[in-house]
């Protein structure tokens, strides 16, 4: 396409993004053997280098065995499960700047993000159709690692971290749910915490600490609020990190069967 | 052996074929054991490059033998000039014993054993020629000390300075310092594998969940009212299974919580529990359908709490009390 004075725009942008690819900062921004640095060339050398010299060194090993990368094995699910969480975070980000935890306020601004808040509906249902789905991966990838055996030896105690996650997922779903300060939310966690109350012994207090009092009120809400947006995540990382770092050290994804 | 996948062997022999200059179909022959191997074209280690040259004069500086001497004699008892002058005599060229001493080092058939061997540079040919990463076929040199035997031969004039005859310092046992256990498998990079399949997967459930969030609206009932209960009241899905079971239950007497936190130190105490080391399906038979059962277990109580309960949280059809489709139709929204 020529545009005034005989320049190509194609080539003019071409020519722009290569002298940017060939600045300081763009220099210093990839690591040797970056797939964005000038002059990549597919060579075996620089497949490892991508993953070595990379952050996500932090996740995965250069190679990997040839049956872990067929979906068939994992199906994906503990990778996905991760994915959720990450969406779950970045959504659930842009719900707090429209959500005050107190109580009538919590559902105004809900009902407000769903009508007159650019993408909120959008973004509130994602958040919420993710966190169900999460709970369901996670179960099933749960379900994978029994039938593959994958928790014996040396996989025993990354198992057991599982287990631990497992337990986080319910309750970051658990204590989401009464966010909205609906009659849903309401009951379902009365419901809920009517039956940690059964808990034999100390019943009650198990149900009080995790009510704020003896009943759902505004100090249910700002405590399930707390848990939810910052304690629970902060927990279910650390235990991610634990359980991402386990898998590699035990040898990678177990298998073939 | 029988192990390595076929195009892994194929891989190697070809590089193996290159390094000596022989036909791949040879190499792969002799890897699989088919063939007797045959003696690599290599030139034996010329007997030059293998001879030491002799402990002679030591080399070793003034104040280093006089620091050895001053402990050597607090030890002793004895005074320093006389140690000195009995360690200057033991350095004294004295070859034959030397050559005696490292004789069954160097002899040693098994276990292999590497001397660490200061070694000059014209001794590195022969080094290499005898080293396990040539990965030789040849049986004569294999698990062979490195050691190289003294011999009593005057050195050159011309041999610079700094370049010394090799003197034997120590027996290593050929043992690696960190214990390898892996077996070959095969392996493929992370990048672009691993990772294509794993963006894959991402963007088809990111597409999956943009487009069930834009179909389905999240639930917003009215503002949360304590003196209006809803019927039937139930716990998020993922707890309708145990608030099902609570409803067969008295909760008083069984508990409800305690058996779910039993059951989740069950959980992890599973890999404790099964011992059995396989993980073929078909030697955890047991495992497996105990596994399943609690699957099915599971899921069918989740269902019916979720469909199949009504007012009162009695059994209904989720299409005699609407409870399920009114729901649907409340949440689905095309704009
Ligand atoms: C937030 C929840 C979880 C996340 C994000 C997660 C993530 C992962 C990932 C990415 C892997 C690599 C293999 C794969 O994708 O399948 C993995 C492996 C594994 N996970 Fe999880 N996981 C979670 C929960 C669980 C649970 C609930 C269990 C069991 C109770 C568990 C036990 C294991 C075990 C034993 C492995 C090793 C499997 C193998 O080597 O084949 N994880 N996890």
């Amino acid at each position: 396409m020529a545009i005034g004075n005989g320049f190509k725009l194609r080539e003019r942008v071409s020519e722009a993004a290569d002298s940017f690819r060939r600045s300081p900062l763009w220099e210093s921004m990839f690591r040797p053997g970056s797939p964005f640095k000038r002059g990549y060339s597919d060579s075996p050398r620089n497949r490892s280098y991508v993953i070595m010299n990379n952050v996500l060194y932090h996740l995965h090993p250069v190679k990997v065995k040839r049956h872990a990368v067929r979906l068939s094995y994992t199906l994906c699910l503990g990778g996905l499960s991760f994915f959720l969480f990450i969406l779950l975070t970045i959504t659930g980000i842009f719900l707090m700047f429209y959500y005050r935890p107190t109580a009538p306020a919590a559902y105004i601004d809900v009902e407000a993000l769903s009508t007159s808040v650019a993408f909120g509906s959008l973004v509130r249902n994602l958040h919420r159709w993710g966190a169900h789905l999460m709970v369901l991966t996670v179960f099933l990838h749960m379900s994978r690692v029994f039938y593959h055996g994958a928790y014996k030896p040396p996989r025993e105690f990354n198992w057991v971290v599982g287990v631990v996650l497992l337990l986080l997922t319910l309750l970051l779903s658990f204590t989401g749910y009464l966010l909205p300060w609906d009659q849903l939310a309401l009951w379902a966690v009365t419901v809920g915490t009517n039956m940690a109350g059964f808990t034999p012994l100390f019943g009650n207090q198990v149900k009080f600490a995790l009510l704020g009092g003896i009943e759902v009120t505004g100090n249910t809400l700002l405590r399930f609020y707390v848990l939810h947006v910052l304690f629970l995540p902060f927990v279910i990382v650390i235990f991610m990190a634990v359980h991402f770092w386990r898998v590699r050290k035990d040898g990678g994804i177990s298998g073939p069967l | 052996m029988a192990e390595i996948p076929e195009h892994l062997l194929k891989r190697s022999a070809e590089a193996q074929a290159r390094a000596l200059g022989v036909p791949v179909e040879q190499v792969l022959a002799e890897i699989r054991g088919e063939a007797a191997p045959e003696p690599p074209a290599r030139t034996p280690p010329s007997p030059a490059a293998s001879e030491a040259r002799p402990s002679a004069p030591s080399g070793i500086p003034e104040h280093l033998l006089r620091r050895t001497a001053e402990a050597k004699a607090e030890v002793v008892g004895s005074s320093v000039e006389q140690v000195l002058a009995e360690i200057r005599e033991d350095l004294a060229p004295s070859p034959p014993p030397a050559a005696a001493e490292s004789a069954p080092v160097a002899d040693a058939p098994s276990p292999p054993v590497a001397a660490a061997a200061v070694a000059s540079p014209q001794d590195s040919p022969s080094m290499a020629a005898s080293s396990p990463a040539a990965s030789s076929p040849d049986p004569s040199d294999n698990g062979a000390a490195t050691a190289v035997t003294p011999r009593p031969v005057a050195p050159p004039e011309d041999i610079p300075e700094g370049v010394r005859p090799q003197r034997l310092l120590t027996v290593v046992k050929a043992k690696a310092i960190q214990q390898v256990k892996a077996t070959p498998t095969d392996k493929v990079n992370t990048w672009p594998h691993l990772m294509i399949a794993e963006f894959t997967a991402l963007m088809v459930v990111t597409a999956v969940l943009i487009v069930l969030s834009v179909i389905l609206q999240a639930p917003l009932l009215e503002l949360a009212n304590f003196n209006q209960t809803p019927n039937p009241s139930k716990a998020p899905w993922y707890f309708l299974g145990l608030q099902e079971l609570l409803s067969y239950y008295d909760p008083q007497v069984a508990g409800v919580i305690i058996p779910s936190i039993t059951g989740l130190v069950g959980f992890m105490a599973i890999p404790y529990v099964d011992r059995n080391p396989s993980t073929k399906p078909s030697d955890r038979k047991f495992a497996i359908m105990l596994f399943t059962l609690f699957l099915t277990g599971s899921a069918t109580l989740t269902l019916l709490g979720t469909l199949f309960r009504g007012p009162g949280f009695n059994f209904t059809y989720p299409w005699a009390d609407g409870i399920w489709f009114d729901d649907l139709k409340d949440w689905v929204h095309f704009e």
